[in-house]
């Protein structure tokens, strides 16, 4: 029988204190309020003062309701039964199904030895031309989508999810607005996705708290998922909401800030997340995609910025494209040399022809007269942009570059493009 | 004897508090008995009858009240024969090993030897019975690998001793005796071939310790030609993400003329570290043809493994490398990223709760980042033979922007800086070291005046190039434009350099010597042209043929061609035919 408190000694923020002993660090609790039940988590302990954040938020909790401690700490079920459901940020259903008590599993377990990791070399197809032409996904990477509020990230993951080659999909929302929540179900649904999803779900007017957990809930199913054998794609959305949560429970704890308000071990937090990706030798893998909104479109703010030190490069996203520069996939060069003999040299011809098209634009701004060079320029440009940018673009990796092929065709001579011989010979259209 | 004990306090994080009975040493190592569970701490502050200790795993389960055993130790590594070629983790874990017993992950509370006390060396004594030793003074060696492992007094052995038993010639494991001295008072230890030191204490067994000033050569061109660094040097690395700080130190580790590498993954991604692990065992060293494995040791500590083992790692580091330094040998110790490790000691201040300097950082950043560079340096050995260890440290500075705390402290006690930039890195210019920005106090091995002459080719160029920015091309002068083509060209065939060609990612120092005195040649032609587009052109092909010269193997009869169609294009178009 596990003692019952009912005096709260403290209420700050989301975080309550109450006396106790023998209670384990990170041990739940559960609080009763007139309001109903919340579980929380033990985040300090000083002498018998224990510390705990409340999922649900301190609103309404009176200093004589209960707080029953567990004896275990967060755990999340595990069984196939979760796929197609949706939880919430405590593990409990959203969806109108049953509870899943069993089988249970503890969240954010330990870090994989690297010694055990192997270099990834398995490409994800996706077939979106702007990630497998140019900047390929990869088996066990983790890539974040920066992007800014108002573009179409999350439509870009669902786009994602459906398409990519993978076993199953685990979608975890942070602060997520209800529309986006029901965009991604019925998005997935009429996919045919959702019996291979599942969906942790933290909606913006959920407390801010439950969101902390979702990434440490999304990760710890996909790798058990993992370690069965399944490819899982993990995407997260939005990293900055995880961030900011984080945030304000350190502020609230009374914890030093480090830069604009976050607490120092923000690299460490986002990491201990990121490195969950991985290709275990033998069994399946997890790959993580994972939105991170910058404030002002600021890359150098502190959320993106560290993001950018612990991922495998990033996406991105501008004026509803995935902008060819800035982006990169760090480990495209393990796969891109396995697909098709042309592809390195599509990626990096048409990029450099795009950038000079760019200068060319902005020549054609500012009033300069064009040549005929700027003109064929200009006209590759748009095609390459209405052909292969246009995130609405949906064709294979082959014929993402026979298409490349056709665009650069249809505006240049094979010489003007720099190509080597032997490609040009191989797949330069022939006229008709 | 009954063990010390101690009980918890309170927990947050990794931070504990103590309450001990007796006496316990600052930087003293505890076990927290969690369960089964033994998790390593370290104790980090004493206040009264209190301890705040770092605990060097996940803090989770623990309870007020739960007992810390002391161990009457600092924190130490263990030092001796089979060091080379391991990989550990930041507390000298032997990684390969926990993966054999545990397999994919890392539970807590597990801890494996750091070398096999009952492998068999082959040991040739160098000292007889009767012989007066201090620490640090040889005792024998065994081979290791390519080396001659020295077995050393160990290092915290004050005062002379006496030999009154050396072992012969032969086989013994790594525990048995081979050797027992006598101090003064006749007091006899015994001694086999691993010893422990304190990670944090630098050794310091040596005679005296000298200015560094022979060139380490990396075989990057930029870096030995430009901004050297000395054999028992400091340098750092800082630089934003995607500017390739850690590609550099890859082939620094690869290619550098040093006897051994020690390589600390400080808190950076894991997938890093797999690269050289897989690679490393399959490449040759250059100088030696063995594998880079045998000269290489593996610190490994990456981002999403415990940060308080992450603090420690980068002493571990040191710790082995100037063990190395010891038997005369010349080590070179890289630290990416030294910002992570900043980082684990801003956490650390933060839980206890330290009035914060700059950023969070605590007070004593500086000093610590100084001490920790500080333990590089080239010294002479009782023996009267020379060893060196160099520092190079990468950093991440927050938002790219220099002006952080963990730069600046950094760039106060280094001696050579290579501060990356994006801008480089995103116009494809490899190694994005800033020509501009960056400085080395050594001593390049090129002429300072040829040197001078360079970089003001490429100053003025830079200059040039800004001012074309706001003028245009029209508006600039012929000769100005023609001093921006120069530093343009010496950008592109010399600065730069392709780490994926196998002849042009290591330049030898012969070669650079050669190169740079033809491309030095080239920025003191005249040069004469009618209009720009033909001075572009002609810039254009030469940057291709010094470009396709870079790619011939030194002294082969390529090489020679190459340069003959130089010599003849140059001729054709420098200031003797001055209608260009």
């Amino acid at each position: 029988m596990r003692k019952i408190h009912n005096k709260i000694l403290s209420v700050a923020g989301n975080v309550i204190t109450v006396k106790g002993t023998g209670v384990a660090y990170e041990e739940l609790a559960e609080v009763k309020t007139s309001w109903g039940k919340s579980l929380a988590q033990v985040i300090k302990l000083e002498n018998d003062i224990v510390s705990l954040q409340v999922f649900s938020g301190s609103r309404g909790i009176s200093t004589n309701d209960e707080v029953k401690f567990l004896g275990h700490p967060m755990k999340v079920a595990f069984s196939d039964n979760m796929l197609g459901r949706i939880f919430n940020g405590s593990g409990q259903p959203r969806d109108k199904g049953p509870n899943l008590t069993e089988n249970l599993i503890e969240i954010s377990g330990p870090a994989v030895n690297p010694v055990k990791r192997i270099i990834p070399k398995r490409m994800i197809r996706t077939n979106i031309p702007m990630i497998d032409v140019f900047n390929s996904l990869v088996v066990s990477q983790k890539l974040p989508i920066f992007s800014i509020s108002g573009e179409p990230y999350n439509e870009l993951l669902a786009r994602i999810a459906l398409q990519a080659e993978v076993d199953m999909i685990i979608l975890g929302g942070i602060g997520l607005k209800y529309d986006q929540y029901m965009f991604f179900k019925n998005v997935l649904e009429e996919g045919g996705a959702l019996s291979r999803s599942i969906f942790f779900i933290h909606t913006a007017s959920d407390p801010i708290v439950e969101g902390l957990m979702v990434p440490d809930l999304s990760l710890a199913v996909a790798e058990k998922f993992a370690l069965k054998g399944k490819d899982v794609l993990v995407l997260l959305t939005d990293m900055t909401n995880f961030s900011d949560a984080l945030k304000e429970i350190s502020i609230t704890m009374e914890q030093v800030p480090s830069n604009r308000g976050y607490p120092g071990d923000l690299y460490s937090q986002l990491a201990k997340r990121y490195e969950k990706a991985i290709d275990f030798e033998g069994a399946g893998s997890i790959t993580i995609l994972a939105v991170t909104t910058m404030p002002g479109d600021d890359v150098t703010h502190p959320v993106p910025d560290n993001t950018g030190y612990i991922t495998e490069g990033q996406f991105y996203l501008r004026g509803g494209r995935i902008e060819p520069f800035g982006s990169l996939s760090r480990l495209k060069q393990q796969v891109n040399d396995k697909t098709r003999k042309d592809h390195r040299a599509i990626m990096d011809g048409m990029i450099q022809l795009y950038a000079q098209y760019k200068e060319t634009e902005e020549k054609r701004a500012m009033g300069f007269r064009m040549g005929d060079w700027d003109r064929k320029l200009l006209k590759y440009g748009k095609l390459f942009e209405d052909k292969m940018m246009d995130l609405s673009v949906k064709i294979s990796l082959e014929d993402a570059l026979d298409n490349g092929w056709k665009i650069l065709a249809e505006c240049f001579n094979p010489e003007e493009t720099n190509f080597r011989t032997d490609l040009i010979k191989e797949f330069w259209p022939k006229k008709a | 004897m009954s063990k010390h004990r101690g009980s918890i306090k309170s927990i947050h994080g990794n931070m504990i508090t103590v309450s001990f009975g007796d006496s316990i040493i600052q930087n003293e190592v505890g076990y927290v008995l969690c369960g089964e569970e033994r998790l390593m701490a370290e104790v980090i502050r004493i206040s009264g009858d209190t301890a705040f200790m770092q605990v060097f795993e996940d803090t989770k389960g623990i309870k007020v009240g739960d007992e810390v055993e002391f161990s009457k130790n600092m924190l130490s590594v263990q030092l001796g024969p089979g060091l080379l070629g391991q990989v550990y983790d930041g507390l000298q874990n032997l990684l390969p090993e926990l993966a054999e017993q545990v397999g994919f992950f890392l539970p807590r509370g597990m801890q494996v030897d750091a070398l096999d006390f009952n492998k068999k060396w082959h040991f040739t004594p160098s000292v007889k019975v009767n012989n007066k030793v201090t620490k640090g003074m040889v005792l024998g060696h065994v081979p290791e690998g390519i080396f001659k492992h020295s077995i050393m007094v160990p290092f915290d052995l004050d005062g002379e001793y006496e030999v009154t038993f050396i072992a012969n010639k032969g086989d013994y494991a790594a525990k048995d005796i081979i050797v027992r001295i006598k101090n003064a008072r006749g007091e006899i230890i015994e001694l086999d071939m691993i010893f422990e030191w304190p990670i944090k204490v630098p050794i310091d067994a040596y005679r005296e310790k000298f200015t560094p000033k022979d060139p380490l050569i990396t075989k990057i061109r930029l870096i030995d030609t430009f901004f050297p660094v000395a054999k028992g040097g400091t340098y750092c690395i800082p630089g934003p993400f995607g500017a390739g700080k850690t590609v550099l130190q890859q082939l620094t580790s690869r290619y550098a003329e040093i006897d051994i590498v020690i390589i600390a993954a400080c808190g950076e991604r894991a997938g890093e570290v797999v690269e050289t692990l897989r690679e490393f065992p399959k490449l040759s060293d250059p100088r030696t043809g063995k594998s880079l494995m045998e000269r290489t040791i593996i610190i490994c500590n990456t981002s999403s493994m415990p940060v308080a083992a992450r603090d420690a790692s980068v002493y571990t580091a040191a710790t082995l490398g100037e063990y190395y330094r010891q038997m005369g040998l010349d080590v070179l110790l890289l630290a990416d990223s030294t910002s992570r490790w900043a980082q684990a000691m801003r956490e650390v201040s933060g839980r206890l709760e330290e009035i914060p300097g700059e950023e969070a950082y605590p007070a004593y950043l500086e000093s610590r980042i100084a001490e920790f560079y500080e333990r590089s340096g080239l010294v002479e050995l009782h023996s009267g033979e020379k060893g060196s260890l160099t520092i190079g440290g990468t950093v991440s500075p927050a938002g790219g922007n220099f002006d952080e705390p963990v730069t600046q402290a950094t760039l106060k006690v280094v001696g050579a800086f290579h501060g990356l930039s994006r801008d480089r890195a995103n116009a494809r210019r490899f190694p994005s070291i800033d020509p501009l920005e960056s400085w080395s106090r050594y001593n390049s091995f090129v002429d300072p005046h040829l040197l001078k002459r360079a970089q003001d080719v490429l100053s003025r160029g830079n200059e040039v190039d800004q001012m074309m920015k706001v003028v245009g091309e029209e508006g600039t002068l012929m000769e100005d434009f023609i001093i921006y083509l120069k530093s343009d060209f010496l950008d592109n065939v010399y600065l730069q350099q392709n780490g994926f060609d196998k002849i042009d990612a290591a330049t030898s120092l012969k070669r650079q010597e050669y190169v740079f005195g033809r491309v030095t040649s080239v920025l003191n032609e005249e040069f004469n042209f009618d209009n720009k587009d033909k001075a572009r052109a002609v810039f254009y092909e030469l940057r291709q043929l010094f470009i396709d010269w870079n790619y011939k193997e030194l002294g082969s009869e390529e090489f020679k061609k190459q340069e003959a169609k130089i010599e003849e294009f140059v001729n054709a178009h420098n200031g003797s035919k001055k209608e260009g």
